[in-house]
Parts: structure tokens; sequence; C-alpha cells
């Protein structure tokens, strides 16, 4: 069963930490992947570049409009992403509970729906 | 046709003698579906996975039993049975289902092998009260919103139907079943696992069970809005429960708890008059208070006590305790409450609980302690828009002789409250200070 943990956080805030103290996060983040790599609870994860980078787009009678991001008014923001394998979700909550993002913001746990007719790139 | 009616007298015969007893077996089935269906139900939650077809399951076995446990005998163990039987029909609907959706026979295959050992295995009672339990902290899970865990427990854990949980909380059956359905979805679909949590998890998730039922119960007691009839049985249905966790799971504050419950019950009779006026506890006929169920508070509050480790609920429940303890009104034991409250607001602070402890204080030390103290919460701002924090205000000053400052209050009380019941109340208070 897969999960999308999204890890929510005030941009503001994080900007305004310490470069040393960014580094440690990412650091972390990167040491859970691999932790979850080796038992086979890993599938994917990246952090994401502010939301102000953010592009939004509709096709409305085939034709695309883009605008920038409605949503900047909200305090917090998509920081970043982990794709897992859990069992249930009370093993989802664990993991979600490791990932540093959590300690300063806050990680919304998704599960999946899985869905048959999608090109398998996952290695075995 | 005529042939048949020919014999009409023997067929009427044998035709009555079926329907009595069709109607007798009707009888006994029900009186095992008041008693175990719950049981029933929570076992095979666990065995096929999801609600609804456990529901369905359910039901199947039961309208199996009404027509062959009159030709074969109640069995044995019939709890077994309709687990069983409950068991056998979901696969079997599976299996029918199947010839139209290949996927449902690979599910049914492997609900028949996972659940095989349940005809080899006998029946302990243990592995049952763990499936209770498993049904409780599944309703009661964290991840689903807090009227949604309410609306679950009472109709899966207490087995009341949805109309029923409608009229207790004043609201429409339809707005009931949509949180129940989608407290289901969110079960199945977020995959929250059907599970008593692990030693590590215990407190945190017991804490929000008891949340529960304490809300159940307080929603009886003292319902929040309009009048209080038709939801006492909110509050039997609360120590109902009570009296289930605390048999399962022997934790000090479920004990507690239940404490509580059944020292608040006791003056269920005493604290409204027969018109419907709320009734003070000092101002209360003591000799209508629950004998029995103070009795059981109290052996209840004495054994958590003992063992040192108390909560929040049970301080509550010793404090409850302390006022059944009180002949009258003039020989509670205030020193002891004031002490209780200090406990408590060290267990949980909270601006409410420093409000009780204020009264408390102004009980053995006289309004003016009372007043200085309840002056001092209001003006931090945290009780200004709580009614009985005026209430209390109101109250010290009128026993002080400030009339005017008393009507003050009151009337700011009466502008915050929406209990109808209260509202008469202050209403009273604040005629007898203009004449």
């Amino acid at each position: 069963m897969k999960f999308m943990l999204i890890v929510h956080h005030n941009e503001e805030a994080f900007e305004k930490m310490d470069q040393a103290q960014r580094q440690q996060l990412l650091a972390e983040s990167i040491e859970l992947t691999h932790q979850l790599h080796a038992s086979g609870q890993y599938v994917h994860a990246s952090p994401l570049q502010p939301a102000a980078t953010s592009v939004i787009v509709r096709a409305r009678e085939g034709k695309p409009l883009v605008t920038d991001g409605p949503f900047i008014e909200t305090r917090e923001q998509i920081a970043g992403y982990f794709l897992i394998d859990a069992r249930d979700l009370h093993e989802a909550i664990r993991i979600a509970a490791r990932v540093p993002g959590a300690r300063i913001g806050t990680v919304e746990v998704r599960p999946l729906i899985e869905i048959k007719g999608l090109p398998d790139t996952r290695e075995a | 046709m005529q042939v048949r009616e020919a014999k009409t007298d023997d067929a009427m015969k044998a035709r009555t003698m079926t329907e009595d007893a069709t109607n007798q077996m009707r009888e006994t089935v029900e009186r095992i579906y008041r008693s175990e269906s719950r049981q029933v139900l929570a076992t095979l939650i666990r065995l096929l996975g999801d609600f609804e077809v456990a529901e369905e399951a359910s039901h199947d076995a039961f309208a199996a039993a009404v027509e062959q446990w009159g030709r074969d005998g109640i069995p044995a163990n019939p709890r077994a049975w309709l687990v069983s039987t409950g068991r056998f029909k979901a696969i079997d609907g599976m299996r029918r289902r199947a010839r139209h959706d290949a996927s449902l026979d690979e599910l049914a295959k492997q609900l028949e092998s996972a659940t095989a050992s349940i005809e080899t295995e006998p029946q302990e009672d243990e592995p049952v009260e763990d499936d209770r339990l498993r049904l409780i902290f599944t309703c009661c899970h964290p991840a689903l919103a807090p009227e949604a865990q309410v609306a679950m427990t009472l109709r899966e854990v207490c087995g009341l139907t949805t109309e029923e949980i409608a009229r207790a909380f004043l609201t429409k059956p339809a707005t009931i079943a949509q949180r129940i359905v989608r407290a289901k979805a969110k079960i199945r679909d977020a995959r929250i696992p059907y599970e008593v949590p692990a030693e590590k998890d215990l407190p945190d998730r017991l804490d929000a069970v008891l949340r529960v039922v304490y809300l159940v119960f307080n929603e009886g007691y003292s319902a929040s809005t309009g009048s209080a009839l038709t939801r006492h049985d909110l509050s039997g249905e609360a120590v109902r429960l009570g009296r289930l966790l605390a048999a399962l799971l022997p934790d000090p504050e479920a004990m507690g708890l239940l404490a509580l419950m059944l020292l608040q019950d006791s003056r269920r009779a005493a604290r409204t008059s027969p018109t419907g006026e709320l009734i003070l506890l000092e101002d209360q006929d003591r000799s209508l208070w629950n004998q029995e169920q103070i009795a059981e508070g109290i052996t209840l509050v004495q054994g958590v006590l003992s063992h040192g480790q108390v909560g929040p609920y049970s301080i509550q429940a010793a404090i409850a305790a302390a006022h059944a303890q009180a002949q009258t009104a003039a020989a509670t034991d205030w020193n002891q409450i004031v002490g209780l409250y200090n406990l408590l607001l060290q267990a949980e602070p909270s601006p409410v609980i420093e409000l009780n402890w204020a009264v408390a204080v102004a009980m053995r030390d006289g309004p003016s302690a009372g007043l200085n103290l309840v002056d001092a919460i209001l003006k931090r701002g945290d009780l200004d828009t709580y009614h009985l924090a005026h209430a209390a205000r109101a109250d010290f000053c009128r026993r002080l002789g400030r009339t005017k400052e008393a009507r003050a209050s009151y009337q700011r009380a009466l502008s915050l409250t929406r209990q109808e019941p209260e509202r008469r109340f202050l209403e009273l208070r604040l005629r007898e200070l203009q004449d």
C-alpha cells in the first residue's frame, strides 16, 4: 500500500533559518530515504522549489490558461514529498513522524489510489 | 389448488405450529442478538477486514439463525456459530459475485485461507475481548473527525441506530448516516488498521477513547442545547461503555472515568425539579442521590487512589466522591476539595479548572476570596465569554451584598448561555435581586 507524505511548512520561517540548520534538515531527509530504502519502504522523494516558482495551468476548451499560483495567501506551502510503501496507516504515521519536516511544519499522510494500467517504472 | 384445500385443517394446524415455533425462535435469536451482536460484528470485522462486508455478514448470520436453529436446535456456542456462518456467507457472496469480477474470487480465496483457522480453533473469550477493544480503538481513531468518532462509537460499539444517534444529538439522521459512511470509507481507504494500539501508543490512544466516552456522557448529562429530554440514554450508553473499557483494559484512568460518570449520574434525579428547573448542588435533596452508584463510584476511586497513579479523571472522580460523602451541603469538606483542585490544576492546567478551584476556595474562605480569584481569571480574558465565570462572579457579589455588580454579572452570564434550564435559573436569580 503506497502513501504520499506531503511536507508542508511556512516558507517565510524556513527561509529565516540559518544555512547550517537548513543543510542539517536536508541531510537528515536524505538519510531517512536511505533508511526507508534499506527497509523496502522507499519509492521516491524530493524537496520542491519555493511556491513562488509555481505555475498554475488550466486547460479549458482546448486552450491552456497559465497563471501564477493562486494560494500565496496561505501560510503553509508544500515543501516536498516522500512516496512510501507501508503496511497500513500506522506504519505510514510512524514514518511520517521521522520526516525532519514534521518538526518545523506538518506532514500530511495520503494513501494513493492503486490503479492498473500505468507504466511500471519501479525496479523490483 | 383444490386438492390442497381439501387438507386445509391439517395444513392450518401444521402452519400454526411452525409459526409459533418460528416466533419463539425469533425471540430467542433477538435475545442473543442483543447480547452478542456487537461481539459478533467486532470479530467479523477482523476476519473480513471491512466494516460494510462484516455488517452484511452479521445480518445474514442472524437471519440464518432464525431459520436453522428452529430446525436443528440452538448450537452449544451461538456466538461461534454466528461468526463462522457470517464468514461463510460473506465468502460465498463474494464467490457468487466473482462470476462477474475475477478479482473478487481472488479475495474470497485469500479470506478463506486467512480465516480457515477459526473453525478448528475453539472460540476463547480472550480474542473476542480483543476484538471489542479493536473496534473501540478503531472507532475512536484520531484520524477520524471528533464528531465521526462519537457517531461511529455509538453506532458500531453500542449498536444504536442512526435515528437514535440523530435524536440524541438533535440533528438529522442523514447527517449522522453521512458521517458514518465517510468514517468507514476513511478507515478502509487510509488503511486504518484494526488493532489495539501498541503499548507505546496506548496512553495517547486511550485518552482519545476516554474523551469520546466522556463527551457522550456529558452530551446526555448536560445537554448543550435545547431541552434535556430523550438525551438521558446517552449517559447510560457512556456508563456502559465505561464499564466495558474498565473491564477490558483495567487502566487507572479508565476506572477513574467510570467512577466520575457514576458519581455524577448518581445526582441525576436531584439536579432538576419536576418542572425542569436546575437545582444547584448545595440545594439538592440528597436523599434522591443514587446510593448504589455512589458506593460503586467511591470504591472505584479508592482503588485508583491507592495505586498512587492519578490522572485528571480520577481526581475529578475524587472531587465528586467528596461531595457524595457529605450528608449535607454544610458538611462538605471544602478543604479537601480545594486540595484536589490544586492537584487537578497540576495534572491539567486550564482556566475552567481554575474557576472551579476559585469557587471551592470561596466555599472554604468566603465570597470575597472567591471574588478576587475570579476577577483575576476574568482579567486575563481567558473566560470572558464563558457564562459560568460570570455566574460565579455574580454569586459572590450577591453574597457580599454588592447587588449592582451582581446584577450586571448575571446579565452577562445570561447573554452567554444557550441552555434553557440555565437561562431560567439565571433569570430567577436576577428577579430575586430586583425585589
